[in-house]
């Protein structure tokens, strides 16, 4: 929906450039964004490739060597039962990226999806919001104990342990988070669908689903990526919170949710155990937030060229 | 608008029977069990006997039917009966009984309240005025330094997870400086000064960190909508007509701003009747939050139905009012 | 709404009314208010209808039995006025029944005479049907329990009962009164609100405000039979949060007095308690946290046999050397070390208290030896491939390994798993959260009596000082399975022929230096068979402020036992 969004605001506005081009220089001229950006990748980047760096394996435990400060050796220092810190954060930010990332795209297209239906589609909104209703009326942890017991054994025979849980969990995310995007994206198709230029495109028989596409999908999309910076955000912490109740990934695969959550009863002991992934995971919002603040603004058909 | 506000209200009841049977469904479904706290000394016959106590052994529907009997009948006819003082048959109706406490749900319930409003909702209602006026000027003077250091704080608000500000909070202030104390004390009661301010005192630390966190997203929407419609062409007709920019800002852009922010406002609303969870166990304010909580890990299926019902009786009223309100304030939008 | 609640608090009034009409005695009430934490809150007072301990520990503040245990497992009178036995008469020559006589003048709290009709109508409530007592258990055998005369009660059984102490002795079957009680029998039991709430007693504290989950405020008895105590005149039990938390509010701000259950990592208990404003008291019972090798098949392949005899035995933890070598490989000193600290012992018993039945025959499990554990299984033929994992006849040592949610079960999990590892043993961690590994959802896959994984961990004690029913639960026709509805308690899957025919020399047995021996066998072919892997001795550690006097944790008995005599320090 992106690539059709932008393609909207380019034949809108700069026939010349392409549209890449036209979202480029906008983008760049938001400061906050490009920081955002550089940030981001820093952080993948460190992610993925510091591993390769600090070849400790997280798993790796050293029981004479606990709860130790930032040291050569251990830069992040260990926590209570030896484990070095680096080693955790950087494996643990390579699992919460992938699950906030995941978890927030299923509930952005499953949000959309049904907020635009809800909005354009005047015979099926009455059902659809119903159904919002009751997702967000349904209580998350017995929904959870449930999905988890039909599932979990045959995703692990399917996918093996860690991807089993891995899908697992971001279904759970995405299909519990996606009704606040609907509904907001409902408002603003509701507000958008009677305005000149739709009625407009509709007279001249244009297909429904290319009025969608082309019109109404770029109109709602700022709304659409305030949610997305969001979701990311509770994706992460949502991950984090079921790790605590024990229906997050098997222990020994640390995420920044959980290293930060075992660590909050050492805070006066080790400061850097609760410092590292609480830094990790706000800086990883914080920069997709200003990510999303930008490529907002240049995506918005409405603001010119700044 | 009326007559759609009344087949909104109309449809709502059969909506609102579907929700409590796929409640009732999930959590019947669901693998935790009450008994599954008790000391592992209790040997299974007596276990079993525990569970037909709780009325375990009938079959789904009925349990279910009963529950709605409980609920929709018997809880209504007792409060009419309390209010009013008259009798109505020989009041020996059973009650939605909680398996935990062997209390009725409804009674818990009243007791937690005040304390979840007090906390959640005065951070709902702070954070709700904190968050549009500078969600407004960060909008209005967008890029500037107020609205770069708004930005980050708003982002920071809710980058940073509540059991974490939570917890350091308690460090530096309870542990550390002593300002305020760490646990809630459900008993104090308001009488004079010392006690408010007592009150004040305890209420503080959560209040912080939920308000915090509401302005954060609160303030998110009130900024990216004002700048939906401050780059819109009325803004630059208005300024054209001359119009003053006060009026420009205050009559014309906040109104039309205002309308999915409401939206959001009510739709969190029912929120505050589900309590914060964490922030009420961290702060140990044992409100709904902990209530439902402590409900859910215990499988008290009773209370965790009957809590549950009733967030979702406030979710559908308030998409109701969002949508009423919608219909109003923007008069664009066509119902009927 | 407020008509809801002042019903509810009608009862209490009265109360309140009573206490400020009494004259205070001396000492009595004396020492203001205390503040008592417990982490996890109390959900009602009345012990027969939840069996959590929580409940029971407060409950035990307004509640008594006619006898109660010491922390060093001595029985002591509480209501009665001594403790029956073969020598005085009190338990009859063929042991089918037991005589208690009653202290005199003993009253209730609202002032009312304690009578022998009310220990009978205990016995009543808690064997209605439909009521779903939750001690049911320690009536267990008893046929009738009559008043005698007001302060007489006899309990008799049906068959002759080795240790007839199980009725209305220790904080689990306390004594009720009648007139609050009698139309609360059977299925009525839980709509009794007001009383299950605020139960009349005989203790030193009645309740005065009871807000279920949340806090629990109580005053001192009036009428309490010792005149000067208790020195609290109220006591406030507040309940929420977690367990660091609760420790913090003792050691660190000092703003409670008592928090029971501070299962807290030991560095963390270690930096609140520099701040020198309280101390931890561990009580040590039988609680032991082990783990079980499932000697029956568990692949999820077998669908419905998985975890039964049908299964077949298990292809590589039914090999002895396999299950010796894993006990090995383990060090229950860093156990002890990372997650419990003064909170737990390492050991290799199943039964490791009481002292005289503490066994020390399976002593060699204490010491990790890597290299001897590494020598049994090439010894055995498991040898190493290239990925480090031993294998034999295409079979891994492989294994999932499954606990309940507990930061404390997680860090052991993966210290096992790091000593496994050095043995060419893979594993596969998972937690299950404990409402749904200990519940008894026949449809679920993870309770722990399902056992659908190769090695499961949990804790597990016995109440009393006497561990037969505890021992009896490893016979081999106690196994769990679909027959029984999994509910079975050799949840160990054990069955051993030998082991079998020792536990009904047991039942048998009365001498108790027989007893005594018979139980030390027991626990060694537990051990020594490598089915059962005792890892740590596991006590309750409680918080107590500096200025708390008298406050001494009891293992036997509730943790609450002699909140009578508590006082403050001056």
């Amino acid at each position: 929906m992106t690539d059709a969004a932008l393609t909207a605001t380019a034949a809108a506005q700069a026939p010349i450039d392409t549209p890449f081009a036209v979202f480029w220089r906008k983008f760049r001229a938001h400061k906050g964004g490009v920081a955002g950006l550089i940030v981001f990748v820093l952080i993948v980047l460190a992610v993925y490739l510091g591993p390769l760096i600090h070849r400790i394996d997280p798993n790796k435990i050293d029981i004479r060597a606990k709860n130790q400060g930032p040291s050569f050796a251990h830069p992040f220092g260990t926590d209570n039962l030896g484990h070095d810190m680096l080693a955790q954060v950087l494996a643990g930010g390579q699992i919460s990226l992938a699950v906030g990332i995941t978890a927030m795209l299923l509930s952005l297209f499953l949000g959309t999806f049904v907020g635009v239906l809800a909005g354009y589609f005047r015979r099926i909104d009455g059902l659809l919001m119903r159904l919002t209703d009751l997702f967000l009326a349904l209580p998350l942890l017995p929904l959870l104990l449930v999905i988890i017991m039909l599932f979990r054994d045959t995703l692990r025979a399917a996918f093996g342990p860690e991807t089993g849980i891995f899908i697992l969990i971001v279904f759970v995310i995405g299909i519990t988070s996606w009704m606040h995007t609907a509904r907001i994206v409902r408002g603003d198709v509701l507000a958008v669908k009677n305005q000149e230029f739709i009625v407009a495109a509709k007279s001249s028989g244009m297909y429904e689903h290319r009025i969608i596409l082309r019109h109404i999908l770029p109109n709602v999309l700022s709304s659409i990526m305030v949610s997305a910076t969001l979701g990311i955000a509770s994706a992460i912490i949502t991950e984090s919170a079921l790790s605590f109740l024990g229906l997050g990934f098997p222990s020994d695969f640390p995420t920044w949710g959980r290293l930060l959550f075992d660590g909050v009863n050492f805070l006066q002991l080790t400061p850097s155990r609760v410092f590292w992934p609480g830094l990790a995971i706000s800086l990883t919002v914080l920069s997709v937030n200003y990510l999303g603040d930008a490529v907002r603004d240049a995506l918005d058909p409405r603001t010119l060229s700044r | 608008m009326f007559t759609y506000t009344i087949r909104r209200l109309i449809f709502a009841v059969p909506t609102l029977l579907v929700i409590s049977f796929v409640i009732f469904a999930l959590l019947d479904l669901a693998p935790n069990d009450p008994l599954g706290e008790l000391p592992l000394t209790i040997p299974p016959e007596v276990r079993e006997q525990i569970r037909a106590a709780m009325g375990l052994d009938q079959p789904f529907l009925v349990r279910y039917v009963k529950w709605l009997q409980q609920f929709f009948i018997n809880e209504p006819l007792n409060i009419f009966e309390q209010l009013t003082g008259w009798h109505i048959g020989d009041g020996n109706r059973m009650r939605v009984l909680s398996w935990a406490t062997r209390s009725p749900v409804v009674d818990l319930i009243v007791q937690r309240l005040p304390q979840t409003l007090w906390v959640v909702g005065l951070a709902y209602l702070f954070g709700t005025l904190l968050a549009i006026p500078v969600g407004v000027i960060s909008a209005y003077r967008q890029y500037s330094i107020f609205d770069q250091i708004g930005t980050f704080i708003t982002m920071v608000g809710y980058s940073v997870p509540t059991f974490f500000t939570g917890v350091v909070l308690i460090v530096i202030f309870s542990s550390y400086l002593q300002w305020f104390p760490s646990v809630y004390d459900t008993n104090l009661q308001v009488r004079d000064w010392s006690s408010f301010l007592e009150q004040l005192r305890q209420m503080f630390l959560p209040i912080l960190v939920l308000t915090l966190y509401n302005a954060s997203q609160i303030a998110r929407f009130v900024r990216a909508s004002m700048l939906d419609n401050l780059s819109q062409d009325y803004v630059r007709t208005a300024r054209a007509k001359g119009v003053k920019e006060k009026a420009v800002l205050l009559v014309h852009v906040l109104r039309n701003s205002l309308i999915p922010v409401v939206t959001v406002i009510a739709l969190g609303v029912p929120t505050i009747f589900s309590g914060a969870i964490i922030t009420e166990q961290i702060f140990r304010v044992n409100g709904l939050g902990q209530l439902l909580i402590t409900a859910v890990q215990g499988a008290d299926l009773p209370l965790v139905q009957t809590l549950t019902f009733i967030f979702a009786v406030l979710i559908v009223l308030f998409n109701l009012i969002a949508d009423v309100l919608y219909g109003i304030l923007d008069p664009r939008i066509r119902y009927d | 709404m407020s008509g809801i609640k002042s019903l509810l608090t009608a009862g209490v009034t009265t109360i309140i009314l009573a206490t400020g009409g009494t004259a205070a005695h001396a000492g009595r009430g004396s020492d203001g208010e205390a503040k008592i934490l417990f982490w996890q809150a109390v959900s009602t007072m009345n012990p027969y209808l939840s069996g959590g301990s929580k409940e029971v520990y407060a409950a035990s503040m307004v509640l008594e039995p006619l006898a109660g245990f010491d922390p060093d497992g001595k029985m002591f009178p509480r209501l009665a006025a001594g403790i029956p036995s073969l020598e005085n008469g009190g338990i009859a020559a063929d042991r089918t029944s037991i005589t208690w006589k009653l202290k005199p003048d003993l009253k209730w709290s609202d002032g009312t005479a304690v009578t022998a009709e009310d220990v009978a109508f205990t016995f009543a409530y808690c064997t209605a049907p439909g009521g779903g007592c939750a001690q049911k258990a320690k009536f267990e055998g008893v046929k009738a329990v009559e008043a005698v005369d007001p302060l007489t009660v006899k309990i008799s059984f049906s068959k002759p009962m080795s240790y007839p102490y199980a009725p209305f002795v220790g904080a689990l079957s306390p004594v009720i009164q009648k007139a609050q009680f009698k139309d609360c029998l059977g299925e009525k039991a839980a709509q009794c609100t007001a009383a299950n709430f605020n139960p009349i007693g005989t203790g030193a504290f009645v309740v005065k405000d009871f807000k279920a989950n949340d806090v629990v405020t109580f005053a001192a008895n009036p009428n309490y039979r010792i005149a000067d105590k208790p020195a609290f005149s109220t006591i406030v039990l507040k309940g929420g949060g977690d367990a660091a938390a609760a420790a913090r509010a003792v050691l660190e701000t000092g703003e409670f007095d008592f928090a029971w259950n501070t299962v807290v990592e030991p560095e963390v208990l270690d930096a609140m308690l520099k701040k020198g404003k309280g101390t931890i008291s561990t009580a040590f019972s039988t609680t032991v946290e082990r783990i079980h090798l499932n000697p029956f098949g568990a692949d999820p392949a077998l669908g419905q046999k998985r975890s039964t005899k049908d299964a077949g035995p298990h292809p590589a933890l039914s090999d002895p050397a396999v299950r010796k070598a894993l006990s090995l490989a383990i060090d229950r000193d860093i156990l002890v070390e990372a997650g419990y600290g003064a909170g737990g012992k390492a050991t290799c018993n199943v039964i490791p208290a009481p002292a005289n039945l503490a066994s020390s025959g399976v002593d060699w499990c204490l010491k990790q030896d890597i290299a001897a554990a590494n020598k049994l299984l090439d010894d055995a033929g498991w040898k190493k491939g290239s990925d480090g994992v031993r294998a034999k006849g295409g079979v891994k040592l492989s294994f999932l390994f499954q606990t309940s949610t507990n930061s404390v079960r997680q860090g052991s999990q993966a210290l096992i798993k790091d000593w496994w590892n050095k043995i060419g043993v893979t594993t596969e961690l998972r937690n299950v959260p404990a409402s749904v590994y200990f519940g008894g959802d026949p449809a679920s896959p993870d309770t722990y009596k399902k056992f659908y994984a190769d090695i499961e961990m949990y804790a597990s004690g016995f109440e009393t000082t006497d561990p037969a029913n505890f021992l009896a639960d490893f016979k081999c026709d106690r196994i769990p399975s679909p027959v029984d509805g999994w509910q079975g308690g050799n949840v160990g899957r054990i069955c051993d022929p030998a082991y079998d025919a020792l536990i009904d020399k047991l039942s048998d047995a009365s001498e108790p230096q027989a007893r005594s021996e018979i139980i030390k066998t027991l626990n060694d072919l537990l051990v020594n068979g490598g089915y059962v892997l005792p890892l740590v001795n596991r006590g309750e550690p409680s918080a107590i402020s500096n200025t708390l006097k008298d406050a001494l944790v009891n293992p036997w008995d509730s943790q609450l036992w002699n909140v009578a005599d508590w006082s403050r320090k001056k």
